[in-house]
């Protein structure tokens, strides 16, 4: 392919040509690889150096453990808590909903349905989490809420139970995709010997195959709830913007991302009060998530490593 | 059976296997239902949004800007916005996330760099991207001084589909058979030929799928663009990419204020006006179909490439 070099350029000369080039070549694809570590160092540091001034005001521990969030008020306080809590609760709604309805299909999919049925169903399911989260959001103000409203007519219009079930269905494939992998990868032989020790198929899945791919399942339901805790534009949009501690789903509450999205629609000038809360609010988010996703994927990990 | 079961013994057998059997089939029937009730979900949605929407839809919507009378509102900028965003996004991530993806599948030698890179790449995959967004405000916006425009966007989103890119690239090498990289080498082929020549275009089709599943997460993606401070009143199209003059091409649009079709969707949701909901309705019904379109199409290469290679 590639024509030698004419004659007085030695073999020796081309050869340090074409390790230059390779080596060069390697240089610039590891700087894309390395661009990776890079924009994770920069998420910590514009997250910490953003979010620094507010700790000069409030401290942390005050920032943590404070049950008052009300940053634009007079005097502010900033406690984080009622954004913990507004988030952690339309999470658990969310996997209320999403890892019950995903394990069941993973099952379903992974032991029952014919080959046929997998081939448009998985397809039909993905498109689930393809929709975009603004219009899941405009689907949950003005569909679901309506609806939950003729069978709760107290349900205020803003509250944590709608956009949590509509976050649910949308984390369905997510659970339902990475459990049934991980079904679908333990060995053949232990549903025959299960089959051949006279167990019905439910017997299998549910006694056999789930625990041999427990690891795998788990790590997608951790996926799933840190999935939950970043969702942003279903509560921005139908859970309403009240940083409250509630546990009543019924009510209205303000998460931290939807936090950041109502701040971020108002005037935002660099270094105010208002734009280091919401740097705050997000090094709190992006831990939260760092130590699921570090979990899920170590679980991952270790089922990949079983068979 | 050597030994004759007892009759009792026998009808006792069949009554526990087939009340086995009930249950096998009553838990299939039950995982088929938690499928068909998120099939329904969006079935509803779809319907949904088309009952509401489908009406505003004609050629003045999408060919009007914004607007404060319901009535004339359309998202013929935010649609020029979310094309414009996608083109920089597209540009930037691809070529950087394949880069990453060779070099991680091809050339990284095991060891603790590698690992600290893999890390980060399946790390970012999962963070939130309104935190992608807060590093946008802060870097680009701020630090760099980019402003309000379309190439922060663009980079934003870009950061966010790398990931998505670099693991579909790695994925799609892993798949060829290593006797195609020892026959390349076997031929004299230095390390970069024989990925440049072979592993590439093998693997091309399936990377392009992956590409276009990023890019159809980016164009609903809003959480970041808001952050940015995106959500404002443009009803004036970016300076046109093509000029009349010399040199007849000009990047003065990359730094023009936008608005894409999410966030014009969004900054509709929130108007109480009922003709909004409806405006609302209807962009979110064309991005819908875009995003739809897109996997579609996705899929549909996904599906050809399947039955196309046999190693």
């Amino acid at each position: 392919m590639n024509a030698q070099p004419s004659p007085p350029t030695s073999d020796l000369e081309y050869r340090w040509g074409r390790n230059f080039q390779e080596k060069a070549i390697e240089a610039m694809l590891f700087l894309a690889a390395f661009l990776a570590v890079a924009v994770t160092a920069s998420i910590m540091v514009i997250l910490v150096t953003e979010s620094v001034g507010l700790f000069q005001t409030v401290s942390i521990v005050e920032f943590l453990t404070g049950t008052e969030w009300a940053p634009m008020f007079e005097p502010p306080t900033y406690g984080i808590l009622p954004l913990v809590c507004g988030t952690l609760m339309t999470s658990l709604i969310a996997l209320i909903v999403a890892i019950p309805m995903g394990t069941l299909s993973a099952m379903y999919l992974s032991e029952f349905a014919s080959l046929r049925a997998r081939e448009w169903i998985k397809p039909s399911l993905e498109i689930l989490a393809g929709i975009p989260t603004v219009v899941y959001g405009y689907f949950a103000l003005l569909f679901v809420t309506p609806l939950l409203q003729k069978i709760l007519p107290s349900l205020p219009g803003f509250n944590m139970l709608s956009p949590g079930i509509v976050m649910g269905i949308m984390i369905i494939p997510l659970v339902a995709s990475i459990s049934e992998d991980a079904m679908r990868s333990v060995p053949r032989e232990l549903r025959e010997g299960s089959y051949a020790a006279g167990a019905t198929r439910f017997q299998t899945a549910l006694k056999v195959v789930f625990p041999a791919a427990i690891s795998g399942i788990s790590s997608s339901y951790i996926l799933s709830v840190s999935r939950a805790v970043g969702e942003t534009m279903i509560v921005a949009i139908a859970a309403g913007l009240q940083p409250i501690i509630t546990f009543n789903p019924l009510e209205p509450a303000a998460t931290i991302t939807a936090f950041i999205v109502q701040v971020s629609l108002g005037d935002l000038p660099h270094g105010s009060t208002a734009y280091q809360t919401i740097f705050a609010a997000g090094l709190v988010l992006a831990l939260m998530t760092l130590v699921f996703n570090i979990f899920g994927h170590f679980l991952s990990k270790r089922y990949r490593e079983n068979y | 059976m050597a030994i004759a079961l007892p009759e009792q013994g026998l009808i006792a057998l069949r009554k526990s296997v087939s009340r086995r059997q009930l249950y096998s089939n009553l838990f299939a029937i039950v995982g088929l239902i938690s499928i068909l009730v998120a099939l329904v979900v969006l079935v509803a949605l779809i319907i949904h949004l088309l009952s509401q929407g489908l009406t505003s839809i004609d050629w003045q919507f999408l060919t009007s800007p914004a607007s404060s009378d319901a009535e004339e509102a359309g998202v013929f900028i935010a649609l020029v916005g979310s094309g414009l965003v996608m083109l920089v996004t597209t540009t930037l991530a691809v070529p950087v996330g394949i880069a990453a993806g060779i070099y991680l599948e091809e050339y990284a030698r095991k060891g603790w760099l590698a690992d600290l890179i893999e890390i980060n790449v399946t790390n970012l995959a999962g963070v939130p991207s309104i935190v992608y967004g807060l590093l946008a405000l802060g870097l680009f916006k701020y630090a760099l001084n980019l402003g309000e425009s379309i190439i922060t966007a663009g980079l934003t989103l870009a950061l966010l589909v790398l990931p998505v890119v670099i693991v579909t690239t790695r994925e799609a090498m892993r798949a060829i058979p290593s006797s195609l990289r020892e026959a390349a080498y076997a031929l004299g082929a230095s390390k970069w030929r024989m990925v440049k020549d072979h592993i590439l275009p093998y693997s091309m089709g399936s990377i392009l799928t992956g590409i276009i599943i990023g890019l159809s997460r980016a164009i609903g993606e809003t959480a970041p663009l808001v952050t940015i401070g995106a959500l404002t009143f443009i009803t004036f199209l970016p300076d046109s990419p093509i000029q009349p003059t010399f040199p007849f091409i000009s990047f003065s649009w990359l730094l023009s204020p936008f608005t894409v079709l999410p966030i014009q969707m969004f900054s509709w949701v929130s108007r109480p006006d009922l003709a909004f909901e409806a405006k609302a309705a209807a962009a979110g019904a064309v991005l819908l179909a875009l995003t739809l379109l897109m996997n579609g199409f996705a899929s549909f290469l996904r599906y050809r490439l399947r039955k196309g290679i046999k190693w």
